[in-house]
C-alpha cells in the first residue's frame, strides 16, 4: 500500500517535472562511436556542445554513444522520442532506414540524419562535401609520396567513402602521374586495433602516405611508429600527431548547423531540407598544413582549398572517365550532385573493384 | 586410433591453409615473414584474454565481463606506463587492475550468489564507463615503447629471427601462459581440483575442497589475463589510448573458448587463426588480390569457427557446473 502510494507520488512528481521542463527544447544525438574517439563522433559532440553554449538553459541535450548501425539504433531513437526529444540528430550513414522508420512513428519529432539521402516531412538530411577536403589531401599526398604508393583505409563501400577515394585519387594523379592507390576495406567505422593492422599492412606493402576514412587515431600511431609515413587527420584535426606524421586534416564543423537547426525548432520554422555544404560554407575545414610539407606544396594546396571554397573550381571537373573506361565528364564539365550522392564507381586509373 | 581420427580433419585443413598461403602470396608484394610476425602480434590480446576465461570457465564460472576487464586493463596499463615511463610496470598494473575488477564479479557471484550472466554483462558496462572516465586525460599521448627481444645473432637470422626471436616479452608470456595452463590443468593436482570444482561442485565440496576459494582464484586469474590482454592493445598493438578501443575483442575471446572446447591448445590455434586471417585478409586487400573483399572481410570469423567446430566433433563438452552458483548449504 505504502509502496503504491510512493509510486503514485513519484508519478505525479514526474508529471509535474515534465510540464515544468516543457519549455525546454530537448535535442537528442545518436553517435556511432564513443565521444572520445578523437575523430568523427568527437566532432559531432563538439557540435552538441555548441548547441548547449548557444542556448544555455533553454535547451537540454542528451546523447547515446557507440550505438551499432542496425536494429539497436531504432530502439535508441524510439527511447529518445518517448523521453520527449523535439529534435534528434542521427549521426551515421547506417542509421538511415532506422531514422525513417522511427520518424514515421513520431510525426511531431524532427529528425536530422547525417550523410544519408532519404528524407521525409519530419526528416532532414545533412552532410558535408568532405570530397573537397579529399581533393586537398590528394594533392599533398601525390606530392609527398616517394614510393608512389598511397594507402587508403576505407570503411564501408558507400557513396560517401567512394567519393572520397575518387577525389583524392584524381588530385594525387594530377600532380603525380605515377601514383598508385592501395585500398583496404576495414568494414568498421571504429576499431583501433583493426585500423592499426590495416595501416601496418599498407605500410609493409610500400605505402608511404596513408589516408583514412575510419574514425580513430590508430593509423596515425602506426604511421608514427613506422617513422617515415605521412597521414592526415580524419573528421577531427588529430593535431596531437602534428607536425608529423599528420601533415594536415579534414575537420568536420557541425556546430553552426546544429545551432541553426535547433533554433529553427524553437522558432517553429523547421522544415525538411537537404543540406550539403563544403569548405565555402565552413562545414568542412582544412586543418593547418604543417611545416613537414614543403612551402610550395603548401601554397598550392591552400590555393586549391580557396578555389574550392569560392566555387571557382569543382573537385570533379572533366575530362574524367569511369574505371571501366566509359566516358563520364567531358572537358570542363563538372559532376552534378545527384551522381555524386549516389556514386558507385571508381574513376579511371584506380585498379580495384568496389565491394558490393 | 581415436586421437588419430579426431586430428585428421584438422591436420588436413591446416596443411591446406599453410599450403595455400604461399600460393596466394606469390606475385604480390606481401612479405610472408613480416606477415607472420604481425599476425602473432594481432593474435596475442585475444589469446591472453581467452586463456584467462578458459580457466574461469573450467572452474565452472561464466564471466561475460571479459570486454570490461580488458578495457580497464588497457587504460590502467596505459596510464601507469605513461606516468612511470615503463611499459613493463604498466603491464603489471594492468594485471592488477583486471584482477581487482574481477573481484567485484567474484563478490557478486560467489558470495552474493548473483546471476553470473547479468553480473558479467554489468561488469562489461561498468568497465567501459570506468575506462572512459579514467582515460580522459590520456587521449593523444604516446606511451613508452616496450623493449623487444634482441638476442645477438639469433634475432638477426633470416626468417626465424623476425618470426620467433624479435617480439615484445608479453607475446612470449602469452604463449607461455597457454602452455602453463595446459600443463597445470592436465598434470597437476591443482588442475584436477579446479576441473572437479567446474564439473561437479557438490562432489568437490563433499570431498573437502573449498569450491568458493578455487573459483575466486580462477576469476582473479581470468581478470588478470584480460587486463594484460587489454594492455597489450593499448601499449603495443595500437599503441595509444582511445575510448572503447578493445572494440569487441573480449566477446570474441568468450566465443573462442567455447569453439575451442575449453582446450588451451585449441585456444592458441583459434587465436592465431583469427588474428592471422585478419591480418592476412587486410594484406591481401592491400595487394589487390582477385578475391572479392566481402569474402575476405568475413573470412576470419568463418574459417576460425569452421576449423574449431570440425575439431570439436569429438564431443568434448562444457564443464558440467558452468554458470551454476554454489553455496555450501545446498
Amino acid at each position: 500500500m505504502k509502496f503504491t502510494k510512493l509510486l503514485a507520488t513519484a508519478a505525479v512528481a514526474m508529471g509535474l517535472a515534465t510540464t515544468a521542463m516543457a519549455d525546454k527544447t530537448k535535442v537528442g544525438f545518436v553517435y556511432v562511436g564513443p565521444v572520445g574517439d578523437g575523430g568523427w563522433t568527437y566532432e559531432h559532440d563538439q557540435g552538441r556542445k555548441a548547441v548547449v553554449e548557444a542556448f544555455g538553459d533553454d535547451v537540454e541535450t542528451v546523447y547515446v554513444e557507440s550505438v551499432p548501425e542496425g536494429p539497436d539504433a531504432e530502439r535508441v531513437m524510439t527511447q529518445m522520442a518517448l523521453d520527449g526529444a523535439d529534435l534528434i540528430f542521427t549521426t551515421s550513414f547506417g542509421y538511415m532506414d532506422q531514422t525513417i522508420n522511427v520518424a514515421k512513428k513520431f510525426p511531431d519529432v524532427k529528425f536530422e540524419h547525417a550523410t544519408g539521402y532519404k528524407t521525409a516531412p519530419n526528416v532532414s538530411v545533412y552532410s558535408a562535401r568532405f570530397y573537397e577536403g579529399r581533393a586537398v589531401q590528394g594533392h599533398i599526398a601525390g606530392k609527398m609520396t616517394k614510393s608512389n604508393i598511397i594507402g587508403y583505409i576505407a570503411s564501408f563501400p558507400i557513396p560517401e567513402v567512394i567519393r572520397g577515394i575518387n577525389s583524392a585519387y584524381i588530385h594525387a594523379k594530377k600532380v603525380n602521374p605515377d601514383v598508385e592507390f592501395k585500398i583496404v576495406w576495414a568494414y568498421t567505422w571504429f576499431d583501433p586495433a583493426k585500423e592499426a593492422d590495416a595501416a601496418k599492412a599498407l605500410i609493409e606493402q610500400g605505402a608511404d602516405v596513408i589516408l583514412q576514412h575510419t574514425d580513430s587515431t590508430a593509423p596515425q600511431a602506426a604511421a608514427q611508429a613506422a617513422g617515415n609515413v605521412v597521414t592526415f587527420g580524419q573528421a577531427s584535426d588529430m593535431s596531437e600527431y602534428a607536425p608529423f606524421p599528420r601533415v594536415s586534416s579534414i575537420i568536420d564543423n557541425w556546430g553552426p548547423y546544429y545551432v541553426a537547426r535547433t533554433k529553427a525548432v524553437m522558432d517553429g520554422t523547421w522544415e525538411s531540407v537537404s543540406t550539403w555544404d563544403g569548405i565555402g560554407a565552413g562545414m568542412v575545414g582544412i586543418g593547418e598544413i604543417s611545416d613537414a610539407v614543403p612551402a610550395d606544396v603548401k601554397a598550392e594546396a591552400e590555393a586549391l582549398r580557396d578555389a574550392l571554397a569560392d566555387g571557382t573550381y569543382h573537385a570533379f571537373t572533366g575530362p574524367l572517365n569511369k574505371a571501366d573506361g566509359s566516358a563520364w565528364l567531358a572537358e570542363g564539365e563538372t559532376a552534378d550532385d545527384g551522381t555524386l550522392a549516389g556514386m558507385n564507381f571508381y574513376v579511371e586509373g584506380i585498379n580495384a573493384e568496389i565491394p558490393n | 586410433m581415436k586421437t588419430l581420427t579426431s586430428i585428421n580433419p584438422v591436420f588436413v585443413i591446416v596443411v591446406v591453409m599453410v599450403g595455400a598461403i604461399p600460393l596466394l602470396l606469390s606475385g604480390t608484394e606481401i612479405n610472408p615473414v613480416l606477415l607472420i610476425a604481425s599476425l602473432m602480434v594481432a593474435a596475442t590480446p585475444l589469446l591472453i584474454a581467452a586463456i584467462g576465461e578458459l580457466v574461469v570457465e573450467k572452474a565452472g564460472v561464466l564471466n561475460l565481463g571479459v570486454e570490461g576487464m580488458m578495457i580497464v586493463g588497457a587504460i590502467a596499463g596505459f596510464a601507469i606506463s605513461v606516468e612511470t615511463g615503463s611499459a613493463l610496470v604498466g603491464a603489471l598494473a594492468a594485471i592488477v587492475a583486471g584482477a581487482l575488477l574481477s573481484l567485484l564479479f567474484a563478490f557478486l557471484t560467489q558470495f552474493a550468489l548473483a546471476n553470473q550472466v547479468a553480473s558479467g554483462l554489468a561488469l562489461t558496462l561498468f568497465g567501459l564507463g570506468l575506462s572512459a572516465l579514467m582515460g580522459q586525460s590520456y587521449v593523444g599521448i604516446r606511451p613508452p615503447a616496450m623493449a623487444k627481444l634482441d638476442l645477438p645473432v639469433i634475432s638477426d637470422l633470416p626468417v626465424v629471427g623476425p618470426i620467433l626471436f624479435s617480439h615484445d616479452p608479453i607475446l612470449y608470456v602469452g604463449i607461455g601462459l597457454c602452455a602453463a595452463v595446459w600443463g597445470l590443468l592436465k598434470f597437476s593436482r591443482a588442475g584436477l581440483v579446479l576441473r572437479a570444482v567446474g564439473e561437479n561442485h557438490d562432489a568437490a565440496h563433499a570431498l573437502g575442497y573449498h569450491v568458493i576459494r578455487v573459483r575466486v582464484l580462477a576469476i582473479m586469474f581470468g581478470g588478470a589475463c584480460a587486463g594484460l590482454g587489454g594492455a597489450y592493445i593499448s601499449l603495443i598493438r595500437v599503441p595509444q589510448w582511445t575510448e572503447g578501443m578493445t572494440a569487441g575483442i573480449g566477446w570474441i575471446a568468450l566465443a573462442l573458448v567455447v569453439f575451442a572446447s575449453w582446450k588451451p591448445w585449441r585456444v592458441l590455434l583459434g587465436a592465431y587463426l583469427f588474428g592471422g586471417i585478419n591480418v592476412l585478409q587486410l594484406n591481401l586487400q592491400a595487394a589487390g588480390i582477385a578475391i572479392p573483399v566481402e569474402y575476405l572481410a568475413m573470412s576470419p570469423y568463418l574459417i576460425t569457427i569452421l576449423v574449431l567446430v570440425i575439431m570439436s566433433a569429438d564431443k568434448s563438452g562444457a564443464p558440467a557446473s558452468l554458470g551454476r552458483s554454489f553455496h555450501a548449504s545446498q
